[in-house]
């Protein structure tokens, strides 16, 4: 699991660290490498993201890394609003790269953190981001050990955009691949679908709607590794649906490996208002963006097992076996709708777009 | 030309334009829409609404009829099952079909060819 | 949701099922008109659980589909100046012109915005003295009442800035189109809920009588289809012309009154032209001279627009029902949904779009 090393993270009074009265904004100068640079550096980054292999602030971290398979795993963030309900792109950047290495068997050890900051920024802003991925960070038992800041003109970036790039270790007996992927696996997902997707929708300049929806992002290295300590080979393929959904998520699987899937639509778990907001916008909640989902594919005998484990995790209650690998239609994935006909469910060329007609 | 929701009306009121606006819920998610097409339009009611605008007042006595027709279709074949058991007795129709709702030109659901 | 999830309900589906296939003696062949009543079929399923005799022939219900090519260029022109913030339904986004789209404007650095509602375009209009706001006004005799709103709303506020893009097209006379077509294989039809939640179903009585077809108008829901083709396969097996009301929750004879009169205040009646078909007389609507200034054809001059359709493209026999869409040389080879030769490939509702993501065989 983790470094048990990782220092707590201090707690930071309400201030920022580069007052408003210094710097209201970030500049060009932030990012020339001078005076300016190793200031922010230093009382932004690092007072905010402390841990020992960071402390150094050499070009790059040094880590003792156990024997064993060493996952890689690299996201860029672009998320645009910036601050959403329920999450941001700072917290968003560490979850989402925790969770493609957990997607892969493997526990995070260490993260890094690369930001393109816009001119003009807002410090606070920034300050907001750092403070939410160093959360999201303790949160899943991970440290940012290294990291870049570059600065760019005005215009030429989206306020920031954020790299992270994750190592981990999958353990012994953990063997995920889509090619394990047999007729007869069952197909399980962690809980309610496009809450990320419509909780972005509803901030977004045009399409402003009233809700209670918020993002799911979270890191699900604690819910897959319970998964995988007790269930192990019997864990065949992980994947979340990120962009694109279940829907772009099952295609892939059934293209990489093969095989057919078949879902069952009463069976996946949406809440009300996601579906409301789905209905007005006319989008298929099955395209809809999730950012802390886990679909998983286990072998028959383990199914029930695998249920109440992610059950019995905070980030599972709403688990639910949603489907099964079949021998038909290989590289398809098909649906039973909720009133009874079959419909296949193909990937979309681009974005799904809300329509009216 | 298509999509039309239904959502439930939650308030009404006029804005500075002397337009009728209101909030409507659709399942919890609400959103302000135009309900100057449906100047009857009043808290609790059902609208459909479409690219903003309730363009009807949901009539829930016609909702029904959907499953009306079911309902009866069923009690039909019913009977009809009761029936075959008792040689020399012909089915009771069932309670006679509501009054039509469209033109006039067509005759009725039940009578004449049992679907 | 109220009034959605009733019908969605399966067993319910399953007895309509029941009901048309004793209800069906011989094979009839029928034309839904709306790009949302196919969409719902394919979505549930549903027209896989009909009987074989039954043929479902998508219509040209797709008013992002009949957009003339013309038009979408003329768009794309408007859209590409630095004054204009161009703004759409998302449907509109992806249709192709004769060279881009209008999200490939937007990549250029036009501004072009999706909006819900064309309320939300003229606030924009409010909010930007400083900018031309244009909307996309496309649609059906449904959105004609929410388009007419906008420019109505725009002319109390005084702007000076707002103008719409108008390519508005009007249901009967397509089906009259379709109908006297005389390679029309269609023998009822499934009218549009909505459109009629707006016109009322008056205007079809003419037509039914006319043509002695069924024309029965559904809501748009999985129960809502099944009923209405229940309705009208037993009114072509009982040699019934005429219209029925299955969407009577939403639907009433006449229509909806005031939104009928804003459209006949601020629209007039217009020939237009159909993508992939031709000239319809009658068939669109245009803003009245009083409304003229909040038309954008009048107020950006972009030159001469020579529209160049592929000539591959067969979208105007598929919308009529004369062809199947993987009866096109083009479809799934030249013409995909990542590069579509036209609009019933790229439009969701469109035929070629739906027959190529749900992967129909003949």
């Amino acid at each position: 699991m983790s470094d048990a090393k990782v220092p707590p993270i201090e707690t930071l009074g309400l201030q920022c660290p580069i007052p408003r009265s210094e710097y209201p904004q970030v500049t060009l100068a932030h990012g020339g490498g001078g005076r300016l640079t190793h200031a922010l550096i230093e009382r932004l980054f690092l007072a905010v993201f402390r841990n020992p292999a960071l402390e150094p602030l050499h070009d790059g971290a040094v880590l003792e890394v156990p024997a064993g398979r060493l996952a890689i795993s690299t996201d860029s963030y672009v998320v645009s609003p910036l601050f959403f309900p329920g999450g941001d792109i700072g917290s968003l950047a560490v979850h989402g790269t925790v969770n493609d290495l957990a997607m892969c068997g493997a526990q995070p050890l260490a993260l890094t953190a690369g930001f393109v900051l816009e001119e003009g920024l807002p410090m606070d802003d920034l300050w907001r981001i750092v403070r939410s991925m160093a959360q999201a960070a303790k949160d899943a038992g991970v440290s940012i050990v290294t990291g870049d800041t570059k600065v760019v003109d005005r215009g030429k970036g989206d306020g920031v955009f954020i790299n992270t790039t994750g190592i981990g270790i999958v353990p012994e007996g953990v063997l995920i691949a889509p090619a394990r992927a047999r007729p007869g696996d069952r197909l399980l997902l962690s809980g309610r679908i496009a809450d990320h997707g419509i909780a972005i929708l509803s901030v977004r300049e045009g399409l402003s709607f009233e809700t209670t929806i918020e993002s799911d992002s979270a890191a699900l290295n604690g819910l897959v590794g319970s998964l995988l300590g007790v269930l192990g080979e019997r864990v065949h393929v992980l994947r979340d649906p990120t962009r694109g959904g279940v829907a772009s998520a099952t295609n892939e699987i059934a293209v990489s490996a093969q095989v057919g899937l078949r879902l069952e639509e009463r069976a996946i778990p949406l809440a009300e208002e996601v579906r409301g907001a789905c209905e007005i916008l006319g989008l298929d909640p099955l395209y809809v963006a999730n950012e802390g989902k886990c679909l998983a594919i286990i072998a028959p005998e383990a199914a029930e097992q695998a249920l109440e484990l992610m059950r019995a995790h905070p980030l599972g209650r709403e688990a639910a076996l949603i489907g099964e690998v079949v021998a038909d239609h290989p590289g398809r994935v098909m649906m039973r709708s909720r009133v009874g006909g079959m419909r296949i469910v193909d990937m979309l060329s681009g974005e799904q777009l809300p329509r009216i007609c | 030309m298509c999509l039309g929701v239904p959502g439930r009306v939650l308030t009404v009121e006029e804005n500075a334009q002397g337009m009728i606006m209101g909030t409507v819920s659709f399942a919890g998610v609400n959103k302000e829409i135009c309900l100057a097409y449906v100047p009857e339009a009043k808290p609790d009611d059902y609208v459909i609404v479409h690219a903003g605008f309730a363009i009807s007042i949901i009539n829930e006595q016609e909702a029904g009829e959907t499953f009306e027709i079911l309902r009866r279709m069923g009690e039909l074949a019913d009977l009809e099952e009761e029936s075959e058991g008792a040689p020399g007795v012909s089915p009771d129709p069932g309670p006679a079909p509501p009054a039509d709702r469209s033109d006039g030109s067509l005759p009725l659901p039940g009578s004449g060819r049992q679907g | 949701m109220r009034f959605v999830d009733e019908y969605r309900d399966e067993a319910g589906a399953r007895r309509y099922v029941d009901l048309i296939g004793r209800t069906v003696t011989k094979p009839w062949t029928l034309m839904e008109i709306c790009g949302g009543q196919t969409h719902t079929f394919i979505k549930s399923g549903v027209d896989r659980l009909l009987p074989e005799s039954l043929t479902l022939v998508h219509g040209p219900g797709c008013p992002v589909c009949v957009t003339p090519l013309e038009l979408i260029d003329r768009a794309l022109a408007i859209a590409a100046r630095p004054e204009v913030i161009f703004t759409s339904f998302g449907d509109m986004l992806r249709v192709p012109g004769s060279t881009a789209d209008l999200l490939s404007v937007k990549a250029r650095g036009g501004d072009v915005r999706m909006v819900y509602s064309p309320l939300d375009a003229v606030k924009l209009a409010q909010q930007h003295p400083e900018r031309e706001v244009v909307f996309f006004a496309v649609g059906f005799e449904t959105t004609a009442p929410a388009n007419a709103m906008a420019v109505w709303q725009a002319e109390k506020l005084g702007l000076g800035n707002f103008s719409i893009l108008c390519s508005h097209v009007l249901v009967p006379p397509a089906m009259e189109a379709i109908l006297g077509s005389p390679a029309s294989l269609v023998q009822g039809f499934l009218a549009a809920g909505h459109v009629c939640a707006v016109m009322g179903t008056h205007e079809y009585e003419p037509i039914a009588a006319k043509y002695r077809v069924p024309i029965v108008v559904t809501g748009f829901e999985p129960l809502d289809l099944l009923q209405g083709v229940y309705l009208a396969v037993r009114a072509l097996e009982e040699g019934r012309a005429g219209v029925e009301n299955q969407y009577a929750r939403a639907v009433s004879r006449e229509g909806n009154r005031p939104a009928q009169t804003l459209m006949k205040q601020v629209f007039k009646v217009c020939d237009r032209a159909w993508r992939g078909i031709g000239v319809i007389p009658a068939s669109g609507f245009a803003l009245r001279p009083a409304y003229a200034r909040f038309d954008a054809v009048k107020r950006f001059d972009v030159g001469a627009i020579t529209a160049q359709e592929s000539p591959l493209c067969i979208a105007g026999q598929i919308m009529q029902g004369l062809k199947k869409p993987h009866e096109c040389s083009a479809f799934g080879t030249l013409c995909t949904p990542e590069r579509p030769l036209g609009a019933p490939m790229v439009s969701s509702e469109g035929a070629c779009a739906a027959y190529y993501q749900y992967a129909r065989k003949p």
